[in-house]
């Protein structure tokens, strides 16, 4: 492919849907870590009727009234799974499934009844975002790439997701160390005077921000598939931290990539004339290099089971 | 009984509350309901080597995860040679019980010695070639040096409950916490680890773990904490550490008979 069709067409998907697969998969790593994998799901979940009421609202998707809704939505959230839990007494994983669900099925029922035909924005768009559409017209080749005339028109998504990821790796690299402490010994960190509870919700609301921010752009599928699946293959590449966490960058990475071309060509390649979903193919591929990875990884066995006293 | 020895405890304690590494007074903790620990004083003499005894859920390992503001308390006060906790951390070094982590964790032996050093480096501070050399030296002291670059779920429960040791002697702390060393560790851990606690008295500082085997109380510790809920006997062993001490704080629980305990054989 020349560059005159690539740059316009291919670059920003392919860039847009790399960073957003790399800004999920590096908060997952410790999300997987500390047994909280499902929090990316809850926040694709929870976050939809926000950014739904903030589009209602305003109007227009925009990343601030769609934080700012989704932020609502979480609290909401909380907020609902205390009051059922505490009401209803029953216990709190119960209660999380019943908002989580009830809050994405509002969330849809919104989308549904409400004029969205403006704008990409309807429940297929949550679901698979609409990485294909998000190309950059002003581009003639390689070239623009250095023409400011052009870059204003790229489209926002790009350096959202950009400063997104940029955000998203800086938390980590500042706090590696403490928060690389207290997934593995809570006690320990508190005791050197880790604040661990304010890092754990520090961590959260990374992990939430990654999400929202990539929802709009290549919606849930690839968030959830993202927050697990490359760093859950990554553990079974290294049996240390640093290395799992660039492999888990990787695996995203190859994800985001071969997902994107794959859906694009794949079915042409096997004689069908349609493409098919780049962020249905994206989250695919990281699934099946996660079985890869489970079948062939070097560190695959859990490591401590046959150690003996 | 009980009330006696609370009481007497209570009588010696606040003269000497400022020079002790470690005083609680009136800790109070609950899980929903009911009290965990209730009201407990202790005061840890400077260079002892203390051991908090008491039968399973008496609060022992609870007791110490409040002191640290590890759990939140209800109520209480702890200092550290006479100043609030969060002045002094680095005085501090806390052995948490070995199961109470996931040691299928992707990190190497190591590695965790090296937490130990998160106090002196901070968020952002270089791992340098002398930071390397003395958790080096920390696992040697508990015999794991050749074990330096292996992932620790690789190791046996001994050989874990030594690395957590070697990460607390990186703390160089003065006084030194830990919760149940001793709990399923084979033979040669429990003497290299009670080596390294008796090397710490030696040098001064002071030590604290909650204890689980009333036969060798006698042989590694000068001082004990009978605590069942309520403080029970606080004091030198060969005071506090008596029949009518144990039968309080145990009572019909006590299932090692004191013929044994007191003739210093091994159950």
């Amino acid at each position: 492919m020349s560059g005159e069709e690539f740059v316009p067409l291919s670059l920003p998907p392919l860039l847009i849907g790399t960073f957003a697969a790399i800004a999920c998969a590096l908060p997952g790593n410790f999300l997987v870590l500390r047994r909280q994998a499902l929090i990316g799901d809850a926040i694709s979940h929870v976050v939809l009727p926000g950014i739904v009421v903030a589009f209602l609202l305003t109007g227009a998707v925009s990343t601030w009234p769609m934080m700012l809704g989704a932020m609502g939505a979480a609290v909401v959230a909380v907020v609902l799974i205390e009051l059922i839990r505490r009401l209803g007494r029953i216990e709190p994983g119960a209660a999380m499934g019943v908002v989580f669900t009830a809050m994405f099925a509002g969330g849809v029922l919104l989308l549904e009844q409400s004029d969205t035909s403006s704008v990409h924005l309807d429940v297929q768009h949550a679901l698979y975002g609409n990485l294909e559409s998000l190309i950059w017209l002003d581009a003639t080749g390689w070239g623009s790439l250095l023409d400011t005339d052009a870059l204003r028109y790229l489209p926002p998504e790009l350096p959202r997701m950009g400063f997104t990821l940029l955000g998203v790796a800086a938390f980590i690299l500042l706090f590696w160390r403490p928060l690389k402490i207290s997934t593995f010994d809570e006690g320990f960190a508190r005791s050197v005077g880790i604040p661990t509870a304010a890092l754990g919700l520090a961590l959260v609301v990374v992990a939430a921000i990654a999400a929202v921010a990539a929802f709009d752009a290549v919606g849930s599928i690839i968030v959830i598939a993202m927050f697990i699946c490359p760093p859950a293959a990554a553990r079974m590449m290294t049996n240390r931290l640093e290395v799992q966490v660039g492999w888990s960058v990787v695996f995203a990475a190859v994800s985001a990539v071969l997902g994107y071309v794959l859906a694009g060509y794949g079915p042409l390649w096997l004689g069908a004339d349609d493409a098919v979903s780049a962020a249905g193919m994206i989250a695919t591929v990281s699934g099946v290099i996660l079985v890869l990875a489970a079948r062939f990884g070097p560190c695959r066995t859990r490591a401590g089971a046959p150690a003996e006293g | 009984m009980l009330e006696l020895a609370a009481r007497e405890g209570r009588a010696t304690t606040d003269a000497d509350l400022g020079k002790s590494p470690f005083a609680i007074r009136g800790l109070t903790v609950a899980y929903g309901e009911k009290p965990a620990v209730f009201s407990v004083d202790m005061t840890v003499p400077e260079g002892s080597m203390t051991a908090i005894i008491g039968p399973n859920g008496a609060g022992k390992s609870t007791m110490l995860k409040a002191a640290l503001g590890i759990l939140r308390p209800l109520s209480g006060q702890v200092t550290v040679f006479g100043r609030p906790l969060d002045e002094v951390r680095d005085q501090i070094a806390y052995v948490p019980q070995r199961a109470s982590v996931d040691w299928d964790f992707p990190t190497r032996v190591i590695d965790v010695v090296l937490m130990g050093l998160y106090r002196e480096l901070g968020l952002l501070g270089r791992v340098r070639m002398r930071h390397m050399a003395r958790a080096m030296d920390c696992l040697r002291r508990v015999g794991m040096h050749e074990f330096a670059e292996r992932q620790i779920g690789q190791l046996s429960g001994g050989q874990q409950q030594r690395v957590f040791l070697a990460r607390a002697l990186a703390e160089d702390a003065e006084l030194y916490l830990l919760d149940e060393p001793f709990a399923g560790v084979d033979a040669a851990t429990e003497k290299a680890i009670i080596a390294v606690l008796k090397d710490l008295k030696t040098a001064g500082r002071t030590v604290v773990a909650v204890h689980h085997d009333l036969s060798t109380v006698r042989d590694y510790f000068d001082h004990v904490f009978l605590l069942n809920v309520r403080k029970i006997a606080e004091g030198p062993v060969d005071e506090a550490f008596t029949p009518e001490t144990l039968q309080a704080a145990y009572g019909g629980r006590l299932a090692i008979s004191q013929h044994d305990l007191f003739s210093r054989n091994r159950s």
